[in-house]
């Protein structure tokens, strides 16, 4: 027995093994990083892939329609590399601002690792019922969709017989399929908003397939159980979220799946400083999607929740590169005084990233975003300082949707200042 | 022929673009952004099919199932058939994510293949 900590020097530290960490850690040692360690808690890597059995993944990436695990093979595939050490099964407990990572696992006991570089890829938390705030009885049967489908697909429990689903994104329509296969009864799905969140192909395949109802403009007001779920109170509400009197429908059930919503899991970040965006819950960060902590970068669901697992890969491999070109010194390592473009959110904008782009650093900046409610037939756009320098028309634009939007260095007149997206009629 | 009348509306399923597709009562399609979204409305209208993914139970490993799915789509009137064979169907680890482990499903035209390599 000693007491010294088993330390050990990488130029990269990665954390978290799902469709980001792993697309990343393929990519810095792809472009030369040495010695990369992804550190995953669970036991296998993959992330969330491994329990979305459904298909639908690998469409822009690999051009042809995969299920969640086929997509987490094909990514591991591609991490499979001489300079990258995989370990599962590994916690991490803290990060220092000296950049050391502490981290636990049966198989590895209590480490360190001192990174020059970090990359954090930890995905996403779901809201649960506190954050929605439901009053009532407190039974088993009320659980996040994405637990559910944790039995479900990973461990294979039924999760009930006569099922609610609150929420409309995606994981709440794939949830409704899931369970109306597997022979529950689902007896509908409630949105509080007046349009869904999830994808209109999973309207068509989850709900209508199988007969499921859809409440727009209703959510659950009342749970009531002794020990099990017996009963819930669906309610309809108006444009203020405010009740509507008199349209209370009564749900016998023994299960009600919430699926309201994802926040970006940032605690390791958050205590050692790094400044969040207080609209999309991730990092604030600028094109290299470098935090506001230099040599700390972050990407996927833990920098912005993404519909779309290829959109995430594609970000994990911008963030690899990004790291890579940071240990060799090539960029990120600007003086605050280095000309800085802001990003604003205007008009029907939720959020835009990156919040900061250098003018120096890029040839080409990929800008991000959602629009708060559904437009057809608009233009989005785009000024410099006021300015307009780009016109998009849209047929359409859901919030459920995350949009792309490529910006090229000449379009930019000044090095420095204000750009904002906005929302226009065509 | 299916009794759906002519023209209809539908939401094209094939990706996660999701086009509003409508068919006019010469079976013309329009709304689709590609070719396949003609192909499925087609499909749609006359014989549905759906793909089917799942889980099957696993033995010998600490991971208890192991997903699957239909490696063609199969009509969409017997989802609940293909659901019962899966339920029935067991398979031991080591698993290789392709496997074929029941093939030509209930004379369907469609192998049922794992989704995910279990080695132990
Ligand atoms: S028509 Fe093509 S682009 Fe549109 S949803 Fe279907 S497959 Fe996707």
């Amino acid at each position: 027995m000693t007491d010294t900590i088993i330390t050990e020097r990488f130029d990269l530290v990665i954390i978290g093994a799902g469709s980001a960490g792993l697309a990343a850690a393929a990519a810095a040692a792809k472009a030369g990083v040495q010695k990369i360690l992804v550190l995953e808690k669970e036991d296998h890597p993959g992330g969330i892939l491994l329990q979305c059995v459904h298909n639908g993944f690998g469409l822009h990436r690999y051009k042809e329609e995969l299920t969640g695990p086929e997509y987490a093979e094909r990514v591991l595939a591609e991490s499979c590399h001489h300079a990258i050490d995989l370990r599962c099964g590994a916690m991490v407990l803290s990060i220092t601002p000296e950049k050391v990572i502490r981290y636990s696992g049966e198989k590895y006991g209590y480490r360190q690792a001192c990174a020059k570089t970090i990359i954090c890829a930890t995905g996403a938390d779901e809201r649960t019922r506190g954050a929605v705030r439901i009053p009532g009885d407190r039974p088993t049967g009320v659980m996040t969709a994405g637990l559910a489908q944790h039995y479900m697909n990973l461990d294979g429990y039924m999760v009930g017989r006569r099922v609610f689903i609150l929420g409309s994104g995606d994981i709440g329509l794939i949830m409704s399929r899931r369970v109306a296969l597997e022979g529950g009864q689902v007896l509908g799905v409630a949105e509080l908003m007046p349009y869904s969140n999830g994808l209109a192909r999973n309207i068509a395949q989850c709900l209508n397939d199988f007969g499921i109802p859809l409440y727009l403009s209703h959510t659950v007001r009342i749970i009531r159980g002794k020990d099990r779920l017996e009963q819930i109170v669906l309610s309809q509400v108006d444009g203020n979220f405010d009740f509507i009197p008199g349209t209370d429908k009564t749900f016998d059930v023994d299960t009600l799946l919430l699926s309201v919503g994802l926040i970006p899991s940032n605690r390791l970040l958050t205590d050692l400083g790094v400044r969040l965006h207080p609209k999309t819950g991730g990092p604030v960060v600028d094109e290299t999607l470098q935090t506001s902590v230099p040599g700390v970068f972050s990407c996927g669901n833990s920098l912005h929740v993404h519909d779309l697992a290829d959109f995430v890969s594609i970000e994990g491999e911008t963030a690899g590169l990004a790291a890579a070109r940071y240990l060799a010194g090539e960029t990120g390592r600007l003086s605050d005084s280095a000309p800085l473009i802001k990003t604003e959110p205007g008009e029907g904008i939720s959020y835009l990233l990156p919040a900061k782009l250098h003018t120096e650093n890029a040839g080409e900046f990929l800008l991000k975003f959602r629009v708060k409610k559904p437009y057809r037939n608009v233009a989005l756009l785009l000024k410099e300082n006021g300015r307009l320098i780009r016109k998009v028309k849209k047929p359409y634009l859901l919030p459920a949707e995350m949009e792309n939007l490529r910006l090229k260095r000449e379009e930019l007149v000044e090095p420095a200042g204000t750009l904002t997206l906005e929302i226009a009629d065509e | 022929m299916s009794k759906t009348k002519l023209p209809a509306e539908m939401i094209c399923i094939v990706c996660p673009r999701g086009c509003h597709l409508r068919v006019d009562e010469n079976l013309n399609v329009t709304g689709n952004a590609c070719s396949r979204g003609v192909v499925y409305a087609k499909t749609e209208l006359t014989h549905p099919t759906r793909t089917i993914t799942s889980t099957v139970r696993l033995t010998g490993s600490a991971v208890g199932r192991v997903p699957v799915k239909t490696s063609e789509p199969i009509p969409k009137e017997r989802i609940f058939d293909v659901m019962a064979e899966i339920q029935r169907q067991k398979a031991a680890a080591p698993v290789d994510c392709g496997q074929v482990l029941i093939k030509n499903i209930l004379g369907l035209g469609a192998d049922l293949v794992a989704t995910r390599t279990i080695r132990s």
